[in-house]
């Protein structure tokens, strides 16, 4: 009798403590996060389809639920363009019932996003967008800057070569907003460890012959030649650059690559470039591991924007797992307090300004002879700690003081 | 006659009916989108379909209502209505310059003329320090109507973009219904006939150039508060060669063929943004746009008329 009464009992309790955790817990009985990615554009490579892999992979990886309730990935492409992004974000957050929203790699696309998220307390993950915007002028308390930004990368390359006596710089800088703040940034590191930039030319996106620009860059007298451009820019401008035998001369400095640039690229024209990178997938066990199960997926080796993807995610989830909730604030709230420790996030933790600050690494690209298969590209020559490559907070995120 | 008049009137209301209720059954963000792209897309058949000409620089005038508006509204937290009206006459001011130095050409090179012109606008967003590069105006504001009603609901902002998209639906039909549409017409037609009847055809050009600009700066202002945001993409030439697309294929020199045009394109847009299909989205809008012009060459709503003319 007594033993029936307390099954009644706590069965009732049970009961009640489910009906709680439902009442606060996960809204509309599913976590659903969405995948914001370019999908056929000229990004498609940086964080394309294989970004929604990764996400989808880490939530197979948690077990496909969280607080007993299933976890939905759905994707989108925003073709680059920010008012498609925006409407389609706005859209999740109003039919869809959306709780995170992951991948981004247009920064334009991010920030317009961001916007949106920031009005409906959402958090948003971003994974390969890389403007420092994100966690300076139009920072956010529902942002999480994930893998790296320009800042960190200019710092993370820059300042190991000046301190190896690299003294003169010359800047291959693409003519728009994106390489002249690439170029501010690694002009200010390069100024402060007491080199010196001797020169530089703007270059109009998408030039194709950039002979008069290498003449210059090689008669200027530099030593270390940085590029700041990306995609078709910086491979069309590094072959230029080769074909001159600038290469021989000075060293080849990348402000913002991509490992499947690099694997696209000719060894012979870009081996033995200095680069920053997030994520090498070729590092060790751990990394090796994830980026043999990603290949099996999705065909292509992963490059630091599927990582952190996919490290993104499973941050999120075990934050909303510890929160016990979906809501925004109170998982954005975890995921600050719970430091991020995974094969990518290696001393990791996530500001309070939405800044990622984990370990990166300066690396020299391999010659063809020095690899042995084609992921072995890169050779790391220094582990970055955050604290040194990522600019510190600044005061006008607000939010980021309390 | 009479029923003939009386069934569009009937269509009309109908129409008009749709329109507002529409928003409760379809994502009103993207209906005012549609709404935008119409109007853009109406502003150029006002040149082609009306006047027979092609303009390659429309971007332009989308973009430099978009930059405007967004500018002031950001920097002097005006209200909407003047907002837009500044990002209106920016444009109209644009469209003059432009037209004064393209309406002397003609055809291709008229096209050209306005390309090239267009570019040179695109060139300025892109470096001027007030546009943000590519990365935008973010975050424009979108004011308070009159000072009063605020268009930050979904709801309201969709009547309101209802309401400027059928004032300048108003404006072109009776443009085209004007004697001066006549004209413009009669220049389409017959170029040195219209000449030899006395008209002064440059001023005419010139005139309706200003119109269709004056439009597409009304769209890209409305639009930029729609989304509050205006990047590079409006200004790119691929926006030029959008708004022919959708004009095209809704129907080029038909009332509603604009806004049917649009209507397909963004939809085609929003469905394959999503989903498997995602990345084939350029490809999708270039078969359709093959098969546009080798099947019906007089558009969705040009064929639809034909048909209805030919059985009733």
């Amino acid at each position: 009798m007594i033993l029936k009464q307390t099954v009644v009992a706590s069965a009732m309790a049970l009961a009640l403590g489910a009906n709680a955790v439902w009442a606060e817990g996960i809204s509309d009985g599913k976590v659903r996060i969405g995948v914001m990615a370019d999908m056929g554009g000229t990004y498609a490579d940086v964080c394309g389809k294989g970004c929604v892999t990764a996400v989808e992979m880490a939530v197979k990886d948690f077990g496909g639920k969280v607080l007993d309730k299933p976890i939905e990935v759905i994707s989108a492409d925003d073709q680059n363009k920010p008012d498609v992004g925006s409407a389609i974000v706005s859209e999740w957050v109003a039919k869809e019932k959306i709780d995170a929203v992951g991948g981004v790699v247009a920064s334009s696309v991010g920030l317009a996003i961001s916007k949106v998220l920031t009005e409906a307390k959402k958090p948003l993950l971003i994974a390969a967008a890389g403007s420092t915007a994100f966690t300076t002028k139009a920072c956010s308390p529902f942002t999480a800057h994930w893998t790296y930004d320009v800042a960190a990368l200019a710092n993370g390359t820059v300042n190991p070569l000046v301190a190896a006596g690299k003294k003169k710089w010359f800047f291959i800088t693409a003519d728009y907003e994106f390489g002249k703040a690439l170029e501010t940034v690694a002009t200010d590191v390069i100024k402060k460890h007491g080199a010196e930039v001797v020169g530089g030319v703007k270059v109009p996106l998408s030039t194709t012959d950039f002979s008069s620009y290498i003449l210059q860059a090689q008669s200027s007298g530099a030593d270390a030649i940085a590029f700041a451009n990306a995609g078709k820019d910086f491979i069309n401008s590094l072959k230029a650059a080769h074909e001159f035998g600038l290469d021989k001369q000075a060293t080849m400095v990348g402000l913002v690559v991509f490992a499947s640039e690099v694997q696209a690229i000719d060894p012979a024209v870009i081996a033995n470039m200095r680069l920053t990178t997030a994520f090498y997938g070729d590092m060790d066990d751990k990394t090796k591991e994830w980026a043999k199960r990603y290949k099996e997926v999705f065909g292509k080796t992963p490059g630091m924007s599927q990582a952190g993807a996919y490290s993104a995610t499973m941050h999120y989830l075990n934050a909303v797992k510890a929160a016990g909730t979906d809501e925004g604030t109170a998982v954005m709230a975890k995921m600050k307090e719970i430091k991020p420790d995974d094969f990518f996030a290696r001393n990791a933790v996530l500001r309070s300004d939405g800044r990622m600050v984990h370990d990166m690494y300066q690396v020299r690209v391999k010659k063809a002879d020095e690899r042995k298969n084609e992921d072995d590209i890169f050779e790391i020559e220094k582990t970055l700690s955050g604290d040194q490559v990522f600019l510190p907070m600044v005061e006008t995120c607000d939010f980021a003081k309390k | 006659m009479m029923t003939q008049f009386f069934q569009s009137r009937l269509f009309l209301l109908a129409a008009l009916v749709l329109a507002l209720i529409i928003p409760w059954l379809v994502y009103p963000v993207l209906l005012m989108k549609i709404l935008c792209f119409g109007l853009f897309a109406a502003a150029f058949n006002l040149l082609i379909g009306y006047a027979g000409m092609l303009s390659f620089g429309h971007a332009a005038f989308l973009s430099t209502g978009g930059y405007m508006t967004g500018y002031v509204m950001s920097e002097y937290g005006l209200t909407t209505e003047l907002g837009i009206l500044i990002g209106t006459a920016a444009s109209a001011l644009l469209g003059f310059v432009f037209g004064k130095l393209s309406v002397k050409r003609e055809g291709i090179y008229f096209a050209m003329v306005t390309l090239a012109l267009a570019q040179l606008v695109f060139f300025l967003y892109v470096q001027a320090p007030f546009t943000g590069g590519e990365n935008g105006l973010q975050g424009i504001p979108r004011g308070k109507l009159f000072g009063v009603v605020d268009l930050s609901n979904n709801m309201v902002m969709y009547y309101f973009v209802l309401a400027v998209f059928l004032a300048g639906y108003w404006f072109i039909h009776r443009t085209i219904h004007s004697p001066f549409g006549h004209v413009l017409k009669a220049i389409r037609e017959n170029e040195p006939r219209a000449i030899s009847l006395g008209y002064n055809v440059r001023h005419y050009k010139l005139m309706v150039f200003i119109i269709s600009a004056t439009l597409s700066g009304l769209a890209g202002s409305t639009k930029a508060l729609v989304f509050q945001l205006e990047s590079l993409t409006d200004a790119h030439w691929h926006m030029s060669g959008e708004v022919v697309l959708m004009t095209l294929l809704g129907g080029m020199g038909t009332v509603f063929g604009p806004l049917v045009g649009a209507s397909v394109i963004i939809g085609i847009q929003n469905l394959f943004s999503g989903g498997e299909l995602g990345s084939y989205i350029h490809i999708i809008m270039g078969v359709i746009f093959i098969v546009c012009v080798l099947l019906f060459r007089n558009g969705i709503v040009g064929e639809l008329n034909k048909v209805l003319k030919n059985n009733f």
